[in-house]
């Protein structure tokens, strides 16, 4: 058994963690948290040099050609440093789908723009308050054209393409989902920003109106599609979510190292303590069912949709435990907009609903576990 | 990353895979699968003679403490190949629970500590089961705070002119004290020095003179723990283990090892649970249909799957000739807890008749009501979730010790709770 990263993954690990603590210092966040820009074009042109957006892309395609590994490696230090990027809209969701779905054409036109950061991709699902289902979705394609609102888009208002589901047919069932790409910068288009509970990744509303739709994939397929590309995309997100629990959990043990009260460092209380301790318990679960994910996304087991439920589920579980309990450690302090534990506490959330929220989550797992069962 | 075995590693695991398909006591199999949590194993027939007699085959075929150098009874195996034993063995692994203590802390700190002589005359029958060792550490004055131990031990001529020691007091969770042959003991050697300091381990024949046991009734009703006492025991010199007043030191060798052995694969009683949530029928359907139900469920998964990986991450560092990470410090504090959780939602879904406690009417064999009453141990035994979550706390997140008023007090003029 070896289930651990090889020496050259941890290798790989540390370079993109040198760089990003260069680059994506709190600071960068907080430029795109108070509004400055969308996101940080800087962070994301060195991210494209160092080949970080096509890690796990063939190197035909534009990419480094290394494997789902190395890019949850990679997805971890992206984490721990909230970068404000749209990393995981064009990474782990555009480039999955046109990998998984895409025409050798789509591939050859998207994937190098992609990898080189020259274009962002990404993908669009919910249509407002409440689950997407093939069910709910009304966002609908007609002769070659695509007429509906998404809401929210994570990237929507910076992205250069977006891969929508939408109904291609009437009905509920999920064969009536197909998915397409839509040029957002061709007719038909209209884009507005959103307010979210974390401004350092920008989400928009897209409405479509008669705009040009290119299919992805089968017709009929996109749902099916969809729940590959998202138990994929749900790993390297844990990995994401496991990287700030990390570091949400360090900027705790540091404030309680040094903050003292009633005469010695706040880390010597048990209450303190003890707190300290259950997120490194949350932490190193969600980090070990992340391995787990990591395994099968990178040998393409067939208990990849299990692994990657469990990956979702406890990294979410993790992440939100972990910077709620930083800004408890940091007390009054850890409330104000000056501290940064804010900054952690409003991605683990947000993280926590891209991709479904964790009761969807929750309940694929269930499904999962029982289709094994009965296997 | 993979889980596959090596070629070496399969063919170990072949050849493990036939042996106990050989020899493994397959009428036993229907029973230790379905046995009460913390019931003590098999009940038709005497469950010492069936751990002892399985222990003493493995043994004579080499299968026993596989870890352990040839010399000493064990196999000289890798960390891995007695990973895969563990998981070939499976539900006959049950019954060499009578044999944990003695195997995975007595015998390591006998490794240690041991002369030669000694190490060759009570290794091999520890290891082939026919001597059983138990643990004399905690006592009423001193559990999670054991360096606050009272029992005393002090120097006497022997009647030939050798160097004896005689030891009173009182030691209490004595897991298995009533079937053992030998224990290991911790006593204090000097009341005089701050509390860590005074302290001397040493082993003894437990059927010694002036050793008395008494079974603790437990609340499931076992009793796997006992008190014993300490009358004027006599114990040579030789079987002092380490230096006098460095006891301290050797405790916590065997405590390492038992944190490691505790927390290696622990039941969270999740697969029991799924199973039972696929078969019985709430309010709203069958309870795995249940949105609420399945919430539960989904949490427990990532737990028992979290502590599951977590182990393969420490079996690859193994594998690899590297000592594992401090993540394998999580084992039994969530496993102890989250049984806890899941043998009350198992017998919430047996409504009003979960409060029955009868095999032949509980569902799954009552294992669920032997959860409910058994895993409060387990949140207690080999450190409780309290020492773990500050074990986590000082030695994983580098968070300051507790303060300790007692830490350079004389022992004996350290205030306790009967002298106010």
């Amino acid at each position: 058994m070896n289930f651990e990263f090889s020496d050259e993954q941890k290798q790989l690990g540390t370079e993109a963690r040198r760089f990003l603590e260069a680059k994506c210092p709190p600071k960068a966040v907080r430029a795109v948290l108070e509004g400055a820009q969308p996101f940080d074009r800087e962070l994301w042109k060195g991210l494209a040099e160092m080949g970080f957006l096509g890690v796990a892309v063939p190197e035909a395609y534009g990419g480094l050609g290394a494997g789902y590994l190395e890019l949850c490696v990679v997805a971890e230090e992206m984490g721990r440093v909230i970068a404000p990027v749209p990393f995981s809209s064009s990474v782990f969701l555009a480039t999955e789908f046109l990998l998984v779905a895409g025409s050798e054409a789509q591939k050859q036109a998207w994937l190098p723009k992609l990898c080189s950061g020259e274009a962002i991709g990404t993908f669009a699902l919910a249509e407002g308050v409440g689950a997407a289902t093939p069910r709910t979705l009304k966002a609908a394609v007609n002769g070659g054209t695509l007429t509906g609102t998404k809401l929210p888009v994570a990237d929507g208002d910076i992205a250069d393409f977006v891969i929508v589901a939408a109904r291609s047919a009437p009905g509920s069932d999920e064969r009536g989902i197909s998915l397409y790409i839509v040029d957002l910068h061709g007719a038909g288009v209209t884009r507005e920003p959103v307010a979210t509970i974390d401004p350092s990744r920008s989400h928009a509303r897209l409405t479509f109106q008669d705009a040009p739709a290119e299919l992805l994939g089968a017709a009929g397929e996109g749902w099916s599609i969809l729940s590959q590309v998202y138990d994929r995309a749900a790993i390297l997100t844990a990995f994401e979510q496991v990287g700030g629990s990390d570091r949400a959990l360090e900027m705790a043990r540091d404030y309680a190292l040094e903050r003292m009260a009633f005469g010695r460092p706040i880390g010597s209380f048990q209450a303190v303590k003890h707190m300290l301790a259950d997120m490194y318990v949350s932490a190193t679960l969600a980090r070990s069912n992340g391995y787990y994910g990591a395994w099968a996304l990178s040998t393409g087991a067939a208990e990849l949709p299990e692994a990657a439920a469990t990956a979702r589920v406890s990294a979410t579980q993790a992440f939100q435990h972990c910077s709620k309990n930083n800004i408890q450690v940091h007390g009054g302090m850890g409330f104000t907009w000056a501290f940064d534990c804010h900054l952690y506490y409003r991605r683990s959330n947000l993280l926590a609903l891209n991709l479904g929220p964790l009761s969807q989550w929750e309940d694929k797992l269930i499904s999962r576990l029982r289709a094994r069962n009965a296997a | 990353m993979n889980f596959d075995d090596t070629p070496e590693e399969a063919a170990f695991r072949a050849e493990v895979r036939a042996w106990i398909d050989a020899n493994a006591p397959k009428e036993l199999h229907a029973e230790l699968a379905t046995a009460g949590f913390g019931s003590g194993g098999v009940k038709s027939v005497d469950p010492m003679a069936a751990s002892k007699a399985w222990q003493k085959k493995k043994a004579e075929a080499g299968w026993a403490c596989l870890h352990w150098p040839k010399e000493y009874g064990g196999r000289g195996a890798s960390p891995i190949e007695r990973v895969i034993w563990g998981q070939e063995e499976g539900v006959y692994s049950a019954l060499s629970g009578v044999f944990i203590i003695g195997h995975g802390m007595c015998g390591p700190t006998m490794m240690a500590y041991a002369s030669e002589a000694q190490k060759r005359r009570h290794l091999p029958p520890l290891a082939s089961g026919e001597e059983i060792w138990c643990q004399l550490f905690s006592e009423p004055a001193g559990g999670s705070d054991l360096a606050g131990l009272r029992t005393k031990a002090e120097r006497a001529k022997s009647e030939d002119g050798g160097d004896d020691w005689v030891i009173n007091g009182q030691k209490i969770w004595t897991s298995g004290a009533q079937h053992s042959d030998w224990g290991l003991l911790i006593t204090r050697t000097d009341p005089t020095v701050p509390k860590h300091k005074g302290l001397t381990m040493f082993f003894l024949d437990m059927r010694s003179p002036g050793v008395e046991i008494r079974p603790i009734k437990q609340v499931n009703g076992q009793s796997g723990f006992n008190e014993v006492y300490f009358t004027d025991v006599r114990i040579p010199d030789a079987q002092r283990l380490g230096a006098v007043g460095g006891g301290w030191g050797v405790s916590l060798t065997t405590l390492m090892n038992e944190r490691l052995s505790i927390g290696s694969g622990m039941s969270t009683g999740f697969p029991e649970l799924f199973d039972l949530c696929s078969r019985i029928e709430t309010a709203n359907g069958l309870a795995v249909d249940d949105p609420a139900v399945r919430s539960k469920l989904a949490t427990w998964a990532c737990r028992q799957s979290g502590l599951k990986y977590t182990g393969f991450r420490a079996i690859s560092a193994l594998s690899r000739g590297e000592t594992p990470g401090p993540e394998n410090s999580i084992g039994k504090l969530v496993a102890g807890a989250t049984m806890q959780d899941i043998a009350a939602f198992a017998l919430d879904l047996q409504a009003e008749a979960g409060i029955i406690n009868d095999p032949e009417i509980s569902a799954a064999n009552a294992r669920f009501q032997a959860m409910l009453l058994r895993s409060p141990a387990t949140r207690v035994e080999g450190g409780t979730d309290e020492i773990l979550r500050n074990i986590i706390a000082e030695r994983v997140l580098g968070l300051p010790a507790d303060i300790r008023v007692d830490k350079d007090v004389p022992f004996n003029q350290i205030p306790t709770s009967g002298a106010r």
